[in-house]
């Protein structure tokens, strides 16, 4: 993607460059639909030509416990249980590109972490420090990192295709149509009306979990159970943690503020009252 | 030439901590400002970049935090606050006017000395602890993740804390106080020096004169 496409930049205290006005992105995650095929996390590894990974055999559908540098997009398998009977959720855990990324606003190097006029978050890994703060920052606990390049990885909402008008790999290999990939405005049209179906069908809670405390998210995901989103793991209201806020807001200033003041007082200090009389130079060439 | 007898201030070892403690200090300092402004990056650029500043920031840190550890053996009976101290620090605005003749006299180290090596201490365990989570912040169970971001800012407030007082320690040694950085660097400092500065020092190592021999 181009620099006009640069909505945000990360540790930059200039304006970002981006002037080309795009349309919202946006992938549709329809848990309902999804069948655990593992096609997504399939075309991702390969579209990305990403290292392989030894899967870990966890008793359950899914492939391995956590993603990695080398694994952006895994199927999190959960039971649940109600008086319905026993249901199977499957929920793609990948970046959730928010509208409000908490890593971007955590990441202290110049451009490690852009965000694209279509709402992609993307990391630059050329610029990454390692520091690891984009983990704090994140709601999600999505930035992997690398014990070999020590560098942070995840999903880039296959930027590479979506700036040449593809869709991106995993969306492209789902056989149910659970996923599909669009505007925001078309991609949340699809999902209520996937809501309505699944109301219609006797599940009264399902939603659209796209969670205002990050100002909504770039993957727009259908939940049965949309009151209890941590039955999929997700968190009930994601925000950028507070005191990441805090430390690059109000602290932040007033901190800078004071290490300032410290420095104009000091100055101010010599000039008014200057250096201690009495008891001689101390130096040894007297 | 002013031919007053010297006496010992510090000792070798304790000069020599002293400095890996200040030079380790500087370079946290430093690379820490690059972490926490854009305004500041390019400290890290001119300290060989991002990358280099983040993967060394830690390990000097605890070169920083074993330099601490050796002080606070060294000097911790000496920093301790006594009545002395307490009446000085009552008269710190004069302290702070230059006007020395009405402030009580000091210990081998002053009320506002001892101020500062306690914060260097008490923030520098904060910063060694939080700074070892935001080290190892992958192997931080999500489940814990408060402890990723309460790490972040205690690491920044006592950062903060600890610029607070090095500038002003910094600025007393430099510019204040005449011949306070030759004492730390060379260890020795004139009759009239200590006599003034530290008065009850001067007074107790006259009174040990020759049964005392420092490191």
């Amino acid at each position: 993607m181009a620099t006009l496409e640069l909505r945000r930049v990360s540790a930059s205290s200039a304006p970002a460059p981006g002037i080309r006005l795009l349309p919202i992105v946006s992938k549709l995650v329809d848990t309902s639909t999804c069948i655990g095929c593992k096609a997504c996390e399939v075309a991702c590894q390969e579209w990305n030509d990403l290292p392989p990974e030894t899967t870990v055999q966890m008793g359950t559908y899914q492939t391995l416990p956590e993603m990695t540098p080398n694994f952006w997009n895994l199927i999190k398998f959960r039971e649940h249980e109600d008086e319905g009977g026993l249901h199977w959720l499957m929920r793609k855990d990948q970046c959730m590109h928010c509208t409000e990324p908490g890593c971007l606003a955590a990441c202290p190097a110049p451009g490690a972490i852009v965000q694209y006029t279509n709402g992609i978050v993307d990391f630059q890994q050329d610029q990454c420090i390692g520091c690891g703060y984009c983990m704090t920052g994140c709601p999600f606990n999505v930035p992997k990192f690398s014990q070999q390049s020590r560098r942070v990885y995840k999903c880039t909402l296959c930027v590479d295709r979506v700036s040449v008008g593809l869709q991106p790999a995993c969306v492209k290999a789902c056989p149910t149509s659970c996923l599909q990939f669009g505007t925001k405005d078309q991609m949340l049209e699809v999902a209520n009306k996937r809501v309505d179906q699944l109301k219609a069908n006797g599940f009264a809670n399902a939603g659209v979990y796209d969670p205002p405390g990050v100002g909504g998210t770039g993957v727009v995901t259908v939940l049965a159970y949309a009151d209890r989103p941590e039955l999929y793991g997700l968190p009930r209201n994601p925000t950028i943690p507070l005191a990441v806020r805090l430390w690059k807001g109000p602290l932040k200033s007033l901190g800078n503020v004071a290490m300032l003041a410290g420095l104009v007082a000091a100055a101010v200090h010599f000039v008014r009252f200057g250096r201690k009389q009495g008891g001689g130079s101390g130096d040894r060439a007297q | 030439m002013n031919r007053e007898p010297r006496i010992q201030r510090y000792g070798l070892s304790e000069r020599l901590v002293h400095t890996v403690a200040g030079l380790s200090y500087v370079y946290l300092l430093l690379t820490g400002l690059a972490f926490w402004t854009p305004a500041l990056f390019w400290l890290a650029a001119m300290l060989g970049g991002g990358f280099l500043s983040r993967m060394l920031h830690p390990w000097v840190g605890l070169l920083f935090t074993a330099a601490v550890i050796a002080m606070l053996a060294a000097w911790r009976r000496d920093m301790r606050t006594t009545a002395e101290d307490r009446r000085w620090r009552q008269a710190i605005g004069r302290y702070i006017r230059n006007e020395d003749s009405l402030v009580p006299g000091a210990g081998r180290f002053n009320y506002g000395q001892k101020a500062f090596f306690w914060l260097m201490v008490w923030a520098g365990l904060a910063l060694v602890l939080s700074g070892v989570v935001m080290w190892f912040v992958d192997s931080i169970p999500p489940e814990l993740h408060v402890v990723r971001t309460a790490a972040t800012l205690i690491h920044a407030v006592a950062a903060l804390a600890t610029i607070g007082g090095f500038i002003v320690h910094v600025y007393m040694g430099v510019a204040v106080v005449p011949g306070g950085l030759d004492a730390i660097v060379h260890g020795e400092v004139s009759e009239e020096w200590a006599r003034h500065h530290h008065p009850l020092w001067f007074a107790e190592m006259q009174s040990t004169k020759g049964s005392r021999e420092r490191r």
